[in-house]
C-alpha cells in the first residue's frame, strides 16, 4: 500500500493519535495523586507566606500545625461553625473551595448587580485560618477569589488583629499571563499590600489598587495600592475581588463579629 | 561507533542548534535567570527532542509527506505534556517558576527542526542520539548563560549565596540587569563570540 494512499494515511494518522493518547492518559492518570498532594502542600505553604511565617526547607504541615488555627465560618452570620456542625463535606481538613461553590446545599448564586468579582456562584461557609501567639490573635488569613483577566485568581488576604491593616497577600493559583498580570504573583509587588488600609471609618471597604504609583503625601496613600503596568484588567480584577469578599457579601458580618467581641474584651480588660 | 559519537558531539560545539542556527532563543532567554531552572528546562527539553525524535523515525517510512507535520506536532505536543505531568508531580515549585514555558517546547524550533530534518531519514537510535546531542548543546548554552546571569544578578548559584551581598554585610554589589531577558542576549552574543573565535569556520561570509 502506498503512503499517499487516502487509506494508508487515516491509519497512520489514527493510530499516531491512539498511541500518544495512551501515554498522556496514563502519565496524567498516574502522576495525578503526588499532583494533588502537591498543590495541597502548596497551598499551605501559601497561607504561612500570607501570615509571614517562613515555610523555606522546613516541614510545612509542621509549621501549619504548630501556629496556624483552621476554623470554618458561616459567611452570612459570621460566626464561627462549631465543631458538631462539621459533616462530612463541611469541614476544614477537607474544605474546598471550588467544589462546595458549586455544591446546592453549601454554595449559592451571587446576584448579578452583587458579583463584582466576576465568580457566579460562592460557597455559604469559608475556613480561615488564625495565627495566634498565646491567647491574642495576631492575624486572620481569609481564602479569596475572583475573575482577572483570562483565568479565577484564588489567594489568601491577611488581616491584622485590628482588622484594618492588610498584613500580606498571595495567589496559590492563577492563569494570568506570565510577565503581565501574572505579575500579582511577584513577591516585591504582594509586599507594597502589607501595612495598608482597608477600610474607612464607616467600615466601607475603601482600598483600590490604582493605576500608576502611590504618591505617599497624598491623604488616601495607605488606603491605595500601585497598579501593575500592562495588567489593568487584572488588577482591576483584583480590586473588585479585595472590595468584594471584605465587603458585607464577603467577610464582613465575620469581621464585625471579631471586631465587637475585641471591644468587649477591651471593656472588661 | 564514530556516526553515534558525532551526531552526539557535534550540535554541543560545531554545529550548535542556539549558537549556530539561533533556534530556541525564546526559552533560552526566558528560564535562565536562575540556574535550578535552566538545569530543569535542559532536562525536560533532551527528554522531548531524543523522544520525539526516536519516535518520528520510527514511523518515517510509513508516513505520507502531506501530513507529516501533522502526525510530528501531534508527537511532540504529548511528549511535552507528559514532561510536564511529570514536573508538576516530581518538581512542583520548579515548574510553578517554568510555567508557560514547559507548553512552549512544543514551539521549540529545535524539536521540530530536527524531527524534519534528521529523524525522517535515518534510523530510530541513530535519531534517539541526535536528538541527546542537540538538546545537550541547547543545554549547554542554558547552563552557561543560567550559571551567569544568577551569580551576577543575585551572587547566588543553585538558590546558595555563594558572593556575600553587601546589602548583608558582604562586598558584592548584584547586577540586577542579569536578572532580566535582555542580559540573556548579551550572555548568549559573548559566547557565539566566543565560540567563532575558537572554530572560525562558523563565521558567516558576508
Amino acid at each position: 500500500m502506498s503512503n499517499d494512499s487516502t487509506k494508508k494515511m487515516i491509519l497512520v494518522a489514527v493510530g499516531v493519535c491512539l498511541v500518544c493518547s495512551v501515554f498522556v492518559s496514563s502519565a496524567a492518570v498516574f502522576l495525578r495523586p503526588r499532583q494533588e498532594q502537591n498543590k495541597e502542600l502548596d497551598k499551605l505553604k501559601n497561607i504561612l507566606v500570607a501570615g509571614d511565617l517562613t515555610a523555606e526547607g522546613k516541614d510545612i504541615q509542621k509549621i501549619f500545625k504548630e501556629n496556624i488555627e483552621t476554623r470554618l465560618i458561616d459567611l452570612a452570620s459570621g460566626q464561627f461553625v462549631s465543631e458538631d456542625q462539621y459533616t462530612e463535606k463541611l469541614n476544614p481538613g477537607s474544605f474546598d473551595i471550588k467544589s462546595m461553590a458549586d455544591d446546592k446545599d453549601y454554595g449559592m448564586t451571587i446576584p448579578a448587580e452583587k458579583d463584582i468579582a466576576h465568580i457566579f456562584r460562592m460557597p455559604r461557609y469559608m475556613p480561615v485560618y488564625i495565627i495566634k501567639s498565646g491567647e491574642t490573635i495576631e492575624k486572620y488569613i481569609l481564602p479569596f477569589y475572583g475573575k482577572g483577566l483570562w483565568s479565577t485568581m484564588y489567594g489568601f488576604i491577611a488581616l491584622g488583629s485590628d482588622l484594618q491593616t492588610i498584613k500580606g497577600l498571595t495567589f496559590y493559583e492563577h492563569g494570568e499571563t506570565p510577565g503581565l498580570g501574572g505579575e500579582v504573583d511577584n513577591p516585591k509587588w504582594k509586599a507594597i499590600w502589607k501595612g495598608k488600609k482597608v477600610f474607612d471609618e464607616n467600615g466601607n471597604v475603601i482600598i483600590t489598587v490604582i493605576k500608576g504609583r502611590v504618591d505617599p503625601t497624598n491623604a488616601n496613600a495607605e488606603y491605595s495600592v500601585d497598579g501593575l503596568s500592562g495588567a489593568t484588567l487584572t488588577t482591576r480584577g483584583l480590586d473588585a475581588m479585595v472590595k468584594f469578599w471584605l465587603s458585607e457579601n464577603g467577610y464582613g458580618p465575620f469581621i464585625q463579629q471579631c471586631k465587637s467581641q475585641k471591644e468587649g474584651i477591651n471593656e472588661q480588660g | 561507533m564514530s556516526k553515534v559519537r558525532k551526531v552526539l558531539v557535534d550540535p554541543i560545539f560545531n554545529n550548535n542548534p542556539i549558537l549556530l542556527q539561533i533556534l530556541g532563543i525564546c526559552s533560552a532567554l526566558a528560564v535562565t535567570s536562575k540556574l535550578e531552572t535552566s538545569i530543569v528546562m535542559s532536562i525536560a527539553v533532551i527528554f522531548v527532542v531524543a523522544f520525539s525524535n526516536m519516535a518520528v523515525s520510527f514511523i518515517r517510512n510509513h508516513v505520507a509527506s502531506s501530513i507529516r507535520i501533522l502526525v510530528e506536532m501531534t508527537i511532540i505536543a504529548s511528549l511535552v505534556i507528559i514532561a510536564d505531568q511529570i514536573l508538576k508531580a516530581f518538581a512542583y515549585d520548579i515548574s510553578k517558576q517554568l510555567s508557560v514555558y514547559v507548553g512552549l517546547i512544543i514551539t521549540n524550533c529545535i524539536v521540530m527542526g530536527r524531527a524534519e530534518a534528521f529523524a525522517l531519514k535515518n534510523p530510530p537510535l541513530l535519531s534517539f542520539m541526535d536528538g541527546v546531542g542537540n538538546g545537550l548543546g541547547y543545554a549547554f548554552v542554558l547552563l552557561v548563560v543560567g550559571f551567569f546571569r544568577e551569580l551576577i544578578g543575585a551572587g547566588k548559584l543553585l538558590g546558595i549565596q555563594v558572593l556575600p551581598l553587601y546589602t548583608e554585610g558582604g562586598w558584592y554589589v548584584p547586577n540586577g540587569l542579569f536578572l532580566l531577558a535582555p542580559s540573556a542576549f548579551i550572555i548568549i552574543g559573548l559566547i557565539i563570540w566566543a565560540v567563532r573565535t575558537w572554530k572560525p569556520e562558523q563565521v558567516e561570509e558576508d
